[in-house]
């Protein structure tokens, strides 16, 4: 389903500021396949997923998704592909726009935008049975702006955009670090829902390996640019969370004593 | 001080309001809705006349030459949007670029003269200053502009609820969401600066047959007139709860508030060349009143807020 190999990425090559964020990551997903990401701060978590989404281009190596060649294509086409929630609610969704655009915006990702109507009577019925599924009223409240929406809902409603037209790939980028402890197990558990309902081939990156065991059939440690620990199945069921600090510290020297991965535990 | 002067100005300022509205209505949409402060429009202000003018004054009907004076404010948006997201300048800075380049694109376009006239008698003007009285209703300046921005009103309602339209309101409101929704963001703001500029040149048509000339100069702070009405207009109708429409509407209603306010400190004894000082003050002021009201007179704790929940 997707395919990454040999993926490199410097920035800021050849001056003060030089860091490679990606040195060579090597990523195969199967179809259905709910990956989580764990890894310390600058462990190029975000910058994988960046890379597959095409924020900026690859120094090297290759992304497929689904047998297609999308390492040359800009950010916006290959978006028919992906379905994106970023760490900060704000950037998931247009504030200044109505709930029920936001979503006819988001069932129109990877189709033609024409001089058609941008939101149909049909849709909106749609739309409300959709809202439904997250269990927080929005349903009530098409035609609310989002920028009224407090950030959990924001994050709520950009997972459903995200997955509203299924996506090859589900990328969530740390989606419920900037929520408090009840609203992002809300988000989560919605997560898991949609992902198990439509069996979305997903990566989820998080700073909590408790999460990142408790939700998934694999997870990946990264650790400098590089996906250093791979576990499925069985293994990864069994795993404790002082499993994955012995493995981190193992790779890392001790480092992990600081890192922030600590403080969430 | 006569009274009676400034009632008898009126009607010539609300002629002219209106027709700066349709440019207001212009900068909206870069300003707006783009989310873009887009300064080409000097530019594009005099482009539309220039065009107009010339091609009425070699024999074709005022709507071909309107049309003709539309698109080529669409070319000038063109540019600018090719500066901004092909080649990285920032908008601003693009805008400048192009709004100096169009000075010479105007001269030239007015066969080297800084200045032609078109004589309200011997050409089929649409509007003029002598359509403001003593004229059948359909014929007066004033109705024939309420005309054009109902017309334009519509259309821009129509065209920002299309699939297109939403997709250009969207990479105003989030880039990155934009992008991630599969909206090809620069795509969206060449449209934007070309549909704005050229509503824009098409005010300037009409602009320069209500005075009965093109002039190089006549762009000069077109940006800070249509500033100007955007802002008074979200200032004096903000509170009303409207659609889009009512939005664009208020927008044309603020330029008609900025002329008539203009046409009473004039009458008041103030120095037409002071003009620009006062509208530059005027717009300094408004902008900083959102800014100033969030800093000083809010109420509570509201830092961060319901933005950071």
């Amino acid at each position: 389903m997707l395919k990454i190999s040999g993926v490199k990425k410097t920035f800021n090559a050849g001056t003060i500021n030089e860091k490679a964020a990606l040195r060579g990551v090597e990523l195969t997903l199967n179809e259905g396949d709910f990956v989580t990401v764990i890894g310390g701060n600058g462990a190029g978590k975000s910058t994988m997923l960046n890379a597959i989404a095409g924020v900026w281009p690859i120094d090297e190596g290759s992304i497929y998704i689904d047998d297609v060649n999308v390492t040359k294509l800009p950010e916006h086409k290959r978006a028919r592909y992906l379905g994106r929630v970023f760490q900060d609610p704000m950037m998931g969704t247009a504030a200044g726009m109505m709930i029920e655009e936001n979503l006819a915006l988001a069932s129109r990702r990877g189709a033609k935008r024409g001089l058609r109507s941008g939101i149909t009577h049909d849709e909106r019925e749609m739309y409300k049975e959709r809202l439904k599924i997250l269990g927080l009223g929005l349903e009530e409240r098409l035609t609310a702006k989002v920028g009224l929406l407090s950030g959990g809902q924001r994050q709520a409603l950009t997972l459903l955009m995200a997955t509203l037209k299924k996506p090859k790939v589900l990328l969530l980028d740390e989606h419920t670090a900037a929520l408090d402890p009840k609203t992002a197990a809300k988000v989560l558990d919605a997560t898991d829902r949609i992902v198990e309902k439509d069996n979305l081939t997903t990566i989820m990156i998080t700073h909590n390996m408790k999460d990142a065991i408790a939700h998934g059939n694999r997870l990946v440690m990264m650790y400098e640019g590089r996906i250093i620990y791979d576990v499925s199945g069985e293994e990864k069921k069994n795993l404790q969370v002082s499993d994955l600090l012995a493995k981190f510290g193992q790779v890392s020297g001790g480092e992990f004593a600081n890192d922030r991965m600590m403080l969430t535990n | 001080m006569n009274i009676m002067t400034l009632l008898n100005a009126m009607p010539g300022a609300c002629a002219q309001g209106l027709i700066w509205g349709i440019m207001a209505i212009g900068v909206y949409i870069t300003y707006r809705i783009l989310d873009l402060a887009d300064l080409t429009v000097d530019g594009t202000m005099c482009t539309g006349g220039a065009v107009c003018i010339m091609m009425m004054m070699n024999g074709h009907s005022v709507g071909v030459s309107l049309l003709c004076a539309f698109l080529a404010g669409m070319l000038a948006g063109l540019v600018t949007g090719i500066f901004h997201t092909a080649m990285g300048i920032p908008a601003i800075l693009a805008g400048i670029l192009t709004q100096l380049g169009l000075y010479s694109i105007n001269l030239r376009i007015m066969l080297g003269k800084s200045n032609q006239a078109v004589s309200v008698d011997k050409y089929n003007l649409l509007v003029s200053l002598r359509y403001i009285k003593d004229v059948p209703f359909y014929k007066n300046s004033i109705f024939v502009t309420l005309i054009f921005i109902f017309v334009i009103v519509a259309l821009l309602y129509w065209f920002f609820g299309t699939e297109l339209g939403c997709a250009i309101r969207a990479t105003g409101s989030n880039q990155n969401m934009s992008r991630a929704q599969g909206i090809n963001t620069n795509m969206c703001k060449i449209i934007g600066l070309m549909l704005s500029n050229g509503i824009v040149a098409l005010a300037s048509g009409l602009y320069a047959q209500y005075q009965g000339f093109a002039d190089v100069n006549m762009g000069r702070g077109a940006i800070v007139i249509g500033l100007a009405a955007v802002i008074i207009g979200q200032v004096i109708f903000g509170k009303i709860h409207g659609n889009f429409a009512f939005r664009l509407c208020s927008v044309a209603l603020g330029a008609i508030v900025y002329y008539l306010v203009l046409q009473i400190v004039l009458w008041l004894g103030l120095n037409s060349n002071d003009l620009k000082l006062l509208s530059a003050l005027v717009v300094a002021v408004f902008l900083a009143i959102p800014y100033l009201k969030g800093k000083y007179f809010t109420k509570g704790f509201k830092k961060g807020g319901a933005a950071n929940a």
